[in-house]
């Protein structure tokens, strides 16, 4: 009765070393990411969803009130449209919550999260291959939108490198925006509850350095798009991209880049956590 | 836990947030290549003792082995040891039958071979290969029900979890999820199950046990648990009220307790015994008495009549469900 009787295969089981559960870990994960991938191949409409609302932003604030707001910022329609494509990145970025979010519950929802639970699979790797899914998608995304960039006259100035280190920052926002949603995902009971989120993501996505500097907002928001996590990404992108920037006086436009480190990382450091022990523990 | 036994839960005690116990001190044991049934109403607590087994639910207190291993001590031995079906088709929509079945093939450590030739085989086990690389969520609810039974299987589990594995599915399709779990119990699986149907708990299994408000209030072999019900009851109409008191008479000597009388309907209900033996014989009686009657029935007992009979107290009402089946 006692776990000496346990039948001889048991000891095997137990027997797990550390590196052998990582290699699970990691194996597992990427099991897990090829189905997400699959699903992006398959039903290509949650791309095309995702990135509708960049796209739509390009021609609405690059075109339609590109003008004005240049001239309001003093750096003319072309000025403007140089300025707010990394801003339009760290969005799209951002906006990504929401597919992992949905996915995230309608699996826990169908009961698909069951049977994964009952495999002797690993038991973060639903969720890290989920995320690792997500940064592909994000790849994705970010090609289409450098692409339309290149059309309308976006460029990057100071060499290959600094532009790929700008979208290595972008991609790590994703990651640490993928865990939010994860966890967002285990905690919410359905997709509409889950919407109610998204309009509160919307305006915080706007209130950053994404469409105007921080200077220019009212004084009682300045702290919030100052401190938005996606401000510093988006500075420190303009930064290596040498894109046009509105020379900003705080302490994170003065540290924009290591702060596009520390943000996500933060977030990682608490969402990662919270997300495996949610998952761990649903429906206890 | 000797290898005779497969499941084994000693005082199982689970409450959920607000105070409501789920499992109120439940013992189990189910023998190796055997088939157990848990059946009750909805809110019995067969679905939480199921989740606790396949060690997807922590409990309050008790201890519980599957398959030679602790479930909270050991959960990683335990899930290489079973399958889980779930009440809700686990499958993934988008991905065909094929895709599905490989991907938990990977999951299982399999390797890529290995899981590719697993799933072929089940494919063709379960009668999906003419739709393997369809997309699942073009199945019909039989066709899915197939595939997640089969995706409960890529390991050959030595035990596998069955919730409600037949609830929402035509005649036809039941038919064949009860021929497949015939099939793998004659292949040494131990199947735990959970239903509402009094036919299906009958059909499957070889002990049944009865759950109520998380308790196990009768348990046994389906031949067992029919006795302490009792036997069915027999059902007379007639023609004209006068004939009622005639057939009263009649039944009563046959069922030995006084029958109740639908004036209403024309109709004399009292308990029998011995099946359709004792019918023929209320039939004879009827006929040599001179009575003609419109219509003549052996009821079986409903779910409610069950727990009327195991508890004393109506079932929660669901037991309508299972009064479609029969003992």
């Amino acid at each position: 009765m006692v776990s000496g009787g346990e039948w001889a295969l048991g000891a095997v089981g137990g027997a797990r070393s550390w590196s052998r559960r990582l290699g699970w870990v990691v194996a597992d994960s990427a099991v897990v990411a090829r189905r997400y991938l699959a699903h992006l191949v398959r039903k290509p409409d949650e791309l095309v969803g995702t990135l509708m609302i960049p796209v739509l932003a390009v021609l609405l604030f690059g075109f339609v009130f590109g003008e004005a707001m240049g001239a309001a910022m003093g750096l003319g329609g072309d000025g403007y449209r140089d300025f707010l494509m990394p801003g339009l990145f760290a969005l799209t970025m951002a906006f990504g919550i929401g597919n992992t979010t949905i996915a995230v519950v309608s699996d826990v929802g169908r009961g698909v999260v069951d049977r994964f639970r009952t495999l002797p699979m690993a038991p973060s790797a639903l969720l890290v291959g989920r995320s690792m899914a997500d940064v592909v998608a994000a790849l994705v995304d970010l090609v289409v939108l450098v692409g339309m960039g290149l059309l309308i006259g976006w460029r990057w100035h100071l060499g290959v490198g600094a532009a790929l280190a700008a979208l290595g920052l972008l991609l790590l926002l994703r990651v640490a925006f993928t865990w939010v949603g994860i966890w967002l995902g285990l905690m919410v009971r359905s997709p509409e509850s889950a919407m109610k989120f998204f309009s509160l993501v919307f305006p915080l996505a706007m209130v950053a350095e994404t469409f105007v500097p921080a200077e220019m907002v009212p004084v009682w928001v300045a702290p919030v798009a100052e401190w938005n996590p996606l401000s510093a990404t988006v500075l420190a992108c303009r930064e290596l991209f040498g894109n046009t920037a509105v020379a900003g006086q705080g302490w994170v436009a003065q540290n924009a880049v290591l702060m596009a480190l520390v943000w996500p990382l933060v977030l990682l450091a608490v969402f990662v956590p919270l997300s495996v022990v949610r998952y761990r523990r649903l429906s206890r | 836990m000797d290898t005779d036994t497969a499941i084994l839960a000693r005082g199982l005690r689970k409450d959920y947030r607000g105070g409501r116990v789920a499992l109120d001190g439940v013992d189990l044991r189910v023998g190796a290549g055997t088939v157990h049934g848990l059946l009750g109403p909805n809110g019995a607590g067969k679905t939480t003792m199921v989740r606790v087994l396949a060690t997807l639910l922590s409990f309050d207190s008790g201890r519980a082995w599957v398959a030679g291993a602790d479930v909270v001590a050991r959960p990683w031995v335990v899930r290489e040891r079973i399958g889980f079906v779930g009440q809700y088709a686990a499958v993934d929509e988008v991905l065909s039958a094929r895709r599905n079945l490989e991907m938990f093939g990977r999951l299982y450590h399999l390797g890529r071979r290995r899981s590719r030739s697993r799933a072929q085989e089940l494919l063709e086990r379960f009668d999906l290969v003419g739709a393997a690389d369809r997309p699942v969520r073009t199945f019909s609810g039989g066709m899915r029900r197939r595939l997640d039974l089969a995706a409960g299987l890529v390991l050959d589990p030595r035990v596998l979890f069955l919730d409600e594995p037949t609830t929402g599915l035509d005649p036809r399709s039941r038919g064949q999820v009860w021929s497949m779990v015939r099939g793998l119990v004659a292949g040494g699986t131990t199947v735990l199950l959970t239903t509402q149907y009094l036919e299906e708990a009958d059909r499957l299994a070889d002990r049944i046990s009865v759950m109520d408000t998380g308790r196990v209030i009768a348990q046994g072999t389906p031949g067992e648990l029919k006795e302490r019900v009792g036997g069915g009851r027999v059902e007379v109409v007639v023609g004209r009220t006068e004939e009622l008191g005639v057939v009263a008479q009649v039944l009563e000597r046959m069922a030995g307790a006084p029958p109740s009388v639908d004036v209403d309907a024309l109709c004399v209900r009292a308990p029998l015994a011995g099946g359709g033996g004792a019918l023929t014989k209320v039939v004879r009686a009827l006929d040599e008495a001179g009575l003609d009657v419109e219509d003549i029935a052996l009821r079986k007992p409903t779910l409610d009549e069950v727990f009327l009979a195991l508890t004393g107290q109506e079932g929660d009402g669901s037991g309508d469900v299972g009064g479609r089946g029969s003992w």
